[in-house]
């Protein structure tokens, strides 16, 4: 079983994106599990969501804390929120930032993939909203999931134009990122 | 085929597969997305039934009952201070014999306030007459559903039933779930036949005033039909099992119990952890097992008793306190194993939505085999 903890601010779609993730491990062939860290949420707030993989059926219901992947939405939480806690040895972070440089306690053994996710979707959807765009860089940086199911699952929540601009930022990502790994 | 859902939604889904004909209910955290969906499906047409809106949960059940008089399949749903709020109107349904069902997203009870979820809720309104059956994950959840309305409008039961699911735990969690179609649904769940209705022309009362030459009868007569429901729930089960494949005939179900020296006893989604937890024990040699109790009112004693048998140290996780006197299923259980000559021991658990980590049961398994128990675990010592 892998499993993903999901690093945010309430209103960027954390819950979302844990959601969409997992719906495309599923359409992929493998058993996913998603869920938020219930809470009373407020935009602005940390906020985290977590997704499971597994070959088996997820019986496990406890939340995540020995992640082997994270995806950090909001590069101010660093030093905020320890994002990298128990994360895995061979553990890989996908963190949205325009500096690659960026000043953080990466554990050892950890891999780390930083895309200013930002500037994509500013440039594709017009906000500032990153969780589709960071699917693209999770799937390229970790192979739990595959483009295609990935538009898929994107396609099944938005409609239009705002579904083909969705996709097109995750597939930037993808592309941006899958070229580093 | 399984689909990926949330777990409201699937609950949400297999209602309407039941065709239920009137649905009231109040939308609270953490049931509210059960109730938006019902909403949405009677508002699309895509459910022939009457949605009533109504200012409170004690409204909500009261029209439930009333529909349910007049010979209406019905359909609520709760948790927390709603189902409290509810209080009176469930054991008027009970002793009415209404066989409504209702969903509760186990949450805890204030004060303080909480939205997160432990079992105390339904817990609470364990002598109200009502069936209550719970579910380990999202697919238990939504199958007990078609199950609770087969075992209530049974007419050798006519009682109402809680089908319980952790709130937020299962409620707000997106996993594969296999939804059966509506005719597979209506193949195993006929149309609701009442055995009597409130009718103009043919008038009769219902929950009037018994004296005391009567009233105990109408307890009596209750009590016999939750013992009824013992049968009815295995038959329905079975089934449902030969339907769909999914076996419910059970009113306990044992994990690698066979050979157990320590039986962790459960309800709900703590089961799925307990199971993981008991995988990794059993890889260090851990002769531990787990016994989950699907049906808690009716409450299988003797099931219990004879699952057990063969183990000398149980541990009893609930998800409530019975103030003053320990878990509710713990004292239930070490009834049921009185002269067993086993060790039991409860463990007040997860209250108000604390998170249970493998690693806690397995520390619960160890206290229990050093003769530690009937107490609250992780206690935040710090902070008392």
């Amino acid at each position: 079983m892998r499993e993903l903890r999901i690093h945010g601010r309430g209103g960027q779609g954390s819950v979302t994106a844990a959601e969409l993730i997992a719906f495309a491990a599923f359409e992929g062939g493998v058993y996913a599990q998603a869920f938020p860290a219930f809470g009373v949420e407020r935009r602005g707030a940390p906020v985290q969501a977590f997704v499971r993989f597994s070959d088996e059926k997820i019986r496990l219901r406890s939340q995540i804390y020995e992640p082997d992947y994270i995806i950090v939405q909001d590069p101010t939480l660093i030093g905020d929120v320890d994002v990298f806690k128990g994360m895995k040895e061979g553990g890989i972070a996908i963190v949205n930032t325009e500096k690659p440089d960026f000043d953080s306690r990466v554990p050892e053994g950890v891999r780390v993939y930083t895309i200013d996710a930002t500037t994509i979707a500013l440039e594709e959807l017009g906000v500032p909203i990153t969780n589709t765009t960071l699917m693209g860089a999770f799937a390229a940086a970790t192979g739990e999931i595959k483009l295609e199911p990935l538009a898929h699952a994107l396609r099944s929540r938005f409609s239009g134009s705002m579904a083909d601009k969705n996709v097109k930022a995750a597939e930037r990502a993808y592309n941006q990122v899958g070229g580093a790994a | 085929m399984l689909e990926f859902m949330e777990g409201s939604h699937a609950v949400a889904e297999i209602v309407k597969r039941c065709r239920p004909q009137v649905i009231a209910a109040y939308p609270i955290t953490p049931q509210t997305h059960i109730v938006e969906d019902l909403a949405q499906m009677v508002a699309n047409c895509e459910i022939d039934a009457e949605y009533i809106t109504v200012e409170s949960e004690f409204s909500a059940l009261s029209a439930c009952l009333g529909a349910s008089a007049a010979g209406s399949r019905v359909y609520s749903a709760t948790t927390s201070q709603g189902l409290a709020l509810m209080f009176e109107v469930c054991f008027n349904a009970a002793g009415m014999r209404q066989p409504i069902v209702m969903t509760i997203a186990n949450r805890s009870l204030g004060a303080p306030l909480s939205i997160w979820n432990d079992q105390q809720d339904s817990i609470s309104l364990r002598d109200s007459g009502w069936l209550q059956f719970y579910a380990e994950d999202n697919q238990e959840a939504a199958d007990l559903h078609m199950i609770a309305y087969k075992v209530c409008e049974d007419h050798d039961i006519l009682l109402p039933a809680f089908v319980c699911f952790d709130g937020f735990i299962l409620t707000h969690t997106y996993e594969p779930v296999a939804l059966p179609t509506q005719e597979e649904v209506d193949a195993y769940l006929p149309a609701f036949s009442p055995y009597q209705r409130l009718d103009a022309a043919n008038p009769l009362s219902l929950g009037m005033y018994a004296t005391p030459e009567y009233y105990m009868e109408f307890r009596y007569e209750v009590d016999r039909a939750m013992e009824r429901a013992k049968q009815a729930f295995i038959k329905a089960g079975r089934e449902f099992g030969e339907q769909f494949g999914r076996d419910y005939s059970a009113l306990v179900e044992g994990y690698r119990l066979e050979d157990a020296d320590t039986a962790l006893v459960a309800m709900g989604s703590i089961c799925g952890t307990a199971k993981d937890a008991i995988d990794e024990m059993r890889e260090h040699g851990r002769k531990v097992g787990l016994l989950k109790i699907r049906t808690y009112r009716p409450f299988p004693a003797q099931e219990i008793a004879d699952a057990l048998k063969d183990v000398s140290t149980v541990a009893v996780l609930d998800k409530n306190i019975s103030l003053g006197n320990g878990g509710a299923v713990g004292i239930e259980v070490k009834t049921a194993l009185y002269g067993s000559g086993a060790a039991v021991y409860d463990y007040i658990i997860a209250l108000g939505g604390r998170d249970v980590r493998k690693k806690d049961i397995a520390a619960i398994v160890d206290l229990a085999e050093k003769g530690k128990g009937d107490m609250f675990y992780g206690l935040r010592t710090e902070v008392l």
